[in-house]
């Protein structure tokens, strides 16, 4: 899509500004997840949103270069390992599996755990889903041609 | 034994082995996704991490045969205490089938690599492994589970993994493609059935624990709601575990699916459905539950007897090998009904008998098919004329698999099906004993065909010379051979956990 047709000018304007203030939003949504409804998942959908929305504005290639597939796709897996990790962490402090009061030894009353266990497996969350969203987004969405500037 | 394997295991291998084997190939799915190379690495890391959870599967069967009448091994997720958290609860019945489908997985995982080479692309290999990893995580954790929403989760994420796993077969087949998509339908179907049934279930008692769910349920007894979700959860399991008449995905989906997945899945996936069925049916409800009562005469009963005669008939008149056997497995999935339908202890303990000989012969003769795939890429009965001579090794253990699903004395299947039948003489259902034999009857038709091709047919390539299927394939293959004659001759092992497991359910079920 070349610089040169400026029929999309309004919504490139508009769309510019408002994508990292969604990414930055779904960061919200994670790490306020505590006191507000919120977590993971939909912080996730809401990153992932800001990926889409570039790709449908700029075009699915410019986003695959920036978000490149294999990149989506690792995110994904690596959301898994870090939600297993924690999980293996708590083992390895001598609780059970996920047990976040074990994972750092507190003494009883102390709540850190808790706290940083629930937002490490939520940022797992958080990359699992936000990396398969793109990934079947890239999946449909590489399929078919892209409609052309005329055709609009 | 039992106890040399509790001396040998390590305290942190006693103390979180319920949690550790599912742990292990969840973590080691996304790591097989990020392994470089064509696949190697990944099929080491997946045979390493088959043989822990094997390890961990043994463990766990000392730990519960370490107490007289099997213990009750409870884990509390997170810490936190069950009823309210979820819990991994490992009694005689799913430690049979944990130590089922590991060693299975562990033995398909050794044989995979020659066939997965030939049959995925390489590019592919290492998400095949990391999807195979989680379908077996799934597997794993549907089995150990004791929370009827977890389980519901486990059956997704592994569902979700085999359409892959199916769908990959597209290399060697297009016809995979809508195998996988056929799949895809009917299990989500069944899947969501579950979940309607747990609602249910869940909005009669609040609670979503099998033991507490087991316990809330004689309160509340005749309820309606409660009815309406064991129908849901019958159906949906029963989808999932090829119950006739809900088996059509069945067939398409094991022909189409790579070798390795279709030797794994033939010897698992249906079982553990079956294991969730029984849970349910004999663990979260009673017997003396009156609409149960019915459902198993009415319902599992002839759809039992439905499989084994319908489906054994589909096998007789298949052109492929791999179609006659999937229609094998639906008749076979039959008598593991029948017997559960027996509601008696010695019925539910043939019936597991029976399940954990399918997954034996089932194993080895897809293994051998799949040897057969890879040297002469056949898998029509046509194909496999005059293999005997070609192929003796990979073609004996295929005999011996095939007599051993017949049902031949000195075979697995011999014991097994002679505990079904003396169930079914106990219960005084001598017509269905009878159906029993005519079945097997069948089975000499079906697998006679194939027995008679191979070894009595000239071979109708005469560019047929002596191809043997790779060692790495024989040797799995042969264990398994080994392992029908080792139970056809000396069962009282396998047929002791299958009592222990029946026993369990229909004791120290209520508590």
């Amino acid at each position: 899509m070349s610089q040169k047709t400026d029929h999309h000018v309004i919504l490139r304007i508009v769309a510019k500004p408002l994508i990292p203030i969604i990414a930055l939003f779904g960061f919200y949504v994670h790490f306020h997840g505590d006191y507000s409804p919120g977590g993971g998942f939909q912080a996730g959908c809401i990153i992932a949103v800001s990926v889409i929305l570039y790709s449908l504005i700029f075009g699915i290639a410019p986003a695959m270069r920036a978000v490149p597939p294999a990149f989506t796709r690792s995110l994904a897996a690596l959301g898994f390992l870090i939600f297993g990790g924690v999980g293996v962490w708590a083992l390895l402090m001598g609780g059970n599996y996920l047990d976040y009061d074990a994972l750092f030894n507190e003494p009883p009353g102390g709540h850190d755990g808790q706290h940083y266990g629930i937002l490490m497996v939520e940022l797992g969350v958080l990359f699992a889903v936000a990396g398969s969203m793109l990934s079947i987004f890239y999946a449909f969405a590489g399929r078919v041609t892209e409609i052309k500037d005329e055709d609009w | 034994m039992m106890d040399w394997i509790l001396q040998m295991a390590p305290a942190w291998a006693e103390a979180h082995a319920p949690a550790l084997i599912v742990v292990l190939p969840l973590l080691a799915g996304p790591i097989c996704a990020f392994l470089p190379g064509k696949g190697r690495i990944a099929w080491l890391l997946t045979v390493a991490v088959t043989a822990l959870c094997t390890l961990l599967a043994l463990v766990l069967l000392a730990q519960v045969r370490s107490v007289e009448g099997g213990a009750i091994i409870s884990y509390a997720m997170g810490g936190w205490a069950p009823p309210h958290g979820i819990e991994f609860r490992i009694d005689a019945l799913n430690v049979l089938v944990l130590l089922l489908v590991s060693s299975i997985a562990f033995l398909t995982s050794i044989f995979g690599w020659p066939t997965i080479r030939a049959e995925i692309n390489q590019e592919k290999r290492a998400m095949f492994f990391g999807a195979f990893q989680v379908c077996f995580m799934g597997l794993l954790g549907v089995t150990s589970t004791g929370d009827a929403f977890n389980l519901f989760v486990f059956l997704e994420l592994s569902s979700i993994a085999t359409y892959v796993l199916v769908a990959l077969g597209s290399g060697r087949d297009r016809r995979a493609l809508p195998a996988a998509i056929d799949y895809l339908l009917m299990g989500t179907i069944g899947a969501s059935f579950y979940v309607f049934g747990v609602g249910f279930l869940y909005a009669a008692t609040g609670t979503l624990n099998m033991a507490d769910l087991a316990l809330q349920l004689q309160d509340v007894g005749g309820n309606r709601a409660v009815q309406v979700g064991f129908a849901f959860i019958l159906v949906g399991l029963g989808l999932k575990a090829a119950m006739f008449p809900l088996h059509q995905w069945l067939p398409n989906a094991y022909s189409y699916s790579p070798s390795f997945v279709t030797a794994f899945l033939a010897a698992t996936a249906t079982k553990v459905a079956i294991y969730a069925l029984v849970r349910f049916l004999f663990s979260v409800f009673s017997l003396e539950y009156i609409f149960e009562g019915a459902s198993l005469a009415m319902i599992l009963m002839p759809m039992g007897i439905a499989a084994m005669l319908a489906c054994s008939f589909q096998a007789i008149f298949q052109t492929d090998i791999r179609r006659t056997l999937a229609y094998s497995s639906v008749a076979q999935v039959g008598y593991m009904l029948l017997g559960i339908s027996l509601g008696t202890a010695v019925g539910v303990s043939a019936g597991l008998f029976h399940l954990v000989n399918h997954a034996l012969m089932k194993g080895a003769l897809f293994m051998a098919v799949a040897g057969v795939v890879l040297t002469y890429q056949g898998t029509r009965i046509h194909d496999f004329a005059g293999l005997g001579r070609a192929a003796p090794w990979t073609m004996t253990a295929f005999a011996i698999a095939a007599l051993s699903l017949i049902g031949v004395p000195l075979t697995a299947g011999f014991q097994s099906k002679f505990a079904l039948v003396s169930a079914l003489l106990a219960s005084g259902w001598w017509w269905a004993a009878l159906i029993v034999v005519f079945s097997s009857v069948l089975a000499v038709v079906y697998m006679g065909r194939i027995l008679e091709a191979v070894f009595f047919k000239a071979p109708n390539n005469p560019h047929k010379e002596h191809k043997e299927a790779p060692l790495l394939l024989l040797i799995p293959l042969w264990v398994l051979a080994l392992a029908n004659i080792w139970v056809g001759v000396n069962g009282s092992f396998v047929s002791g956990l299958a009592d222990d497991a029946a026993a369990a359910l229909f004791i120290g079920g209520l508590q």
